[in-house]
């Protein structure tokens, strides 16, 4: 009796602790339209990572996209476009208010832990080629897993 | 007995598929001629497009095979190091059978490439060559 209690203590907490997570994880994509044409030429990059200014610009100018034209259709940009801002943070930390990065690999944090000894290691292995490719070092990158390899 | 006919259906359903996706092919390449006006596509004019080098386009695409590789038949890789599966029919029968895919990808990547839309009788030759091989 008294270990079932535990148990549904336990079973509880992890629960709570998992649902909200769960519910919109701002490092995974759930939005299928995203996941679909956002992953053609690179992983889908999850909302969280850059703030709603950010993703408000690179999507209203998918057809000048990092030197390639990314254009879609008005229903689906509109779509993706809803989506990534609705799930985006107001602002990261370390980010002036003033500047709408357009790349994540931009970002304060990201620089500095993937220094310039990062980026060579990127260009020497083709199955990488850039640190953009963020599937090339993180294998669960795509699951919002960064931590563990 | 049952095993031979789950082979018999297995191989009537691919076969299907195959004659299914060539219909939608078809299809599609019936559309640029009509749109043409012409009756027929030269795999050899798709094969000049897909290798010639550009600079009327974004300047880190020069070229169909800067992705694609000079050979069709070979997987590609985008510039962020993805996978892209061969655009060669032979190798990928599901290639060039949704309307909607082949135009969304003719508009960017000839926009990239040449800095321009490429031309109904240009989209017919370069899926006629990629029949060829
Ligand atoms: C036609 C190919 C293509 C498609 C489709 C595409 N991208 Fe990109 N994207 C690129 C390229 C190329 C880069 C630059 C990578 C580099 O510099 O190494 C890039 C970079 C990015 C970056 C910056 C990555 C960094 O370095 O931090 C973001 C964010 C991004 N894309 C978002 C999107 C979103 C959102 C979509 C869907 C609407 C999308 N992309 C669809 C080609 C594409
Ligand atoms: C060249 C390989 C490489 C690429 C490409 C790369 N990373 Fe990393 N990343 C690492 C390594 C190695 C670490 C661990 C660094 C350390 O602990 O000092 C790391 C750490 C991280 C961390 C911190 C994880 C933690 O819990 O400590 C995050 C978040 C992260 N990367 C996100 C990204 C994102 C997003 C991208 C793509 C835009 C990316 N990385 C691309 C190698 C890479
Ligand atoms: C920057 C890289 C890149 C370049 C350059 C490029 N492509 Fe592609 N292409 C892709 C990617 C990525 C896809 C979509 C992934 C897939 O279908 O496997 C694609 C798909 C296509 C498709 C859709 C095929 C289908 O299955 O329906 C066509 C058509 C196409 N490309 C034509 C061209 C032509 C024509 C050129 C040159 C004018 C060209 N591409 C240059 C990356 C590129």
């Amino acid at each position: 009796m008294n270990m079932n209690i535990k148990a549904l203590a336990v079973m509880a907490v992890a629960l709570s602790t998992a649902l909200p997570a769960m519910a919109a994880s701002p490092w995974v994509v759930a939005n299928n339209t995203t996941k679909t044409e956002c992953s053609a030429c690179h992983m889908a990059y999850a909302p969280g990572f850059l703030p709603k200014r950010s993703w408000r610009a690179i999507m209203s100018d998918l057809s000048n996209h990092f030197g390639e034209d990314a254009s879609l259709d008005d229903a689906a940009r509109t779509e993706i476009s809803n989506y990534l801002v609705s799930q985006a943070p107001r602002d990261i930390r370390g980010l002036a208010a003033s500047a709408t990065p357009l790349r994540i690999t931009e970002l304060p944090w990201y620089t500095r832990i993937h220094g310039p000894r990062f980026v060579a290691y990127a260009q020497s292995h083709p199955s990488i080629g850039t640190l953009s490719n963020c599937t090339g070092c993180h294998r669960g990158a795509e699951r919002g897993i960064f931590g563990d390899d | 007995m049952k095993f031979k006919l789950i082979i018999a259906t297995t191989a009537v359903a691919l076969v299907g598929a195959v004659v299914a996706a060539n219909t939608q092919r078809d299809a599609i390449l019936s559309g640029y001629a009509a749109q043409a006006g012409v009756s027929g596509f030269s795999a050899d004019a798709g094969r000049q497009l897909f290798m010639s080098q550009n600079t009327g386009g974004k300047p880190a695409t020069p070229s169909c095979s800067t992705c694609h590789t000079s050979d069709p038949r070979n997987v590609g890789h985008t510039r962020v190091g993805k996978v892209i599966q061969p655009m060669a029919v032979s190798r990928n029968p599901e290639r060039f059978t949704d309307p909607a895919k082949v135009e969304k990808w003719f508009g960017r990547n000839c926009r990239s490439v040449l800095g321009r839309e490429c031309t109904p009788t240009e989209k017919g030759n370069f899926i006629t060559y990629m029949m060829s091989l």
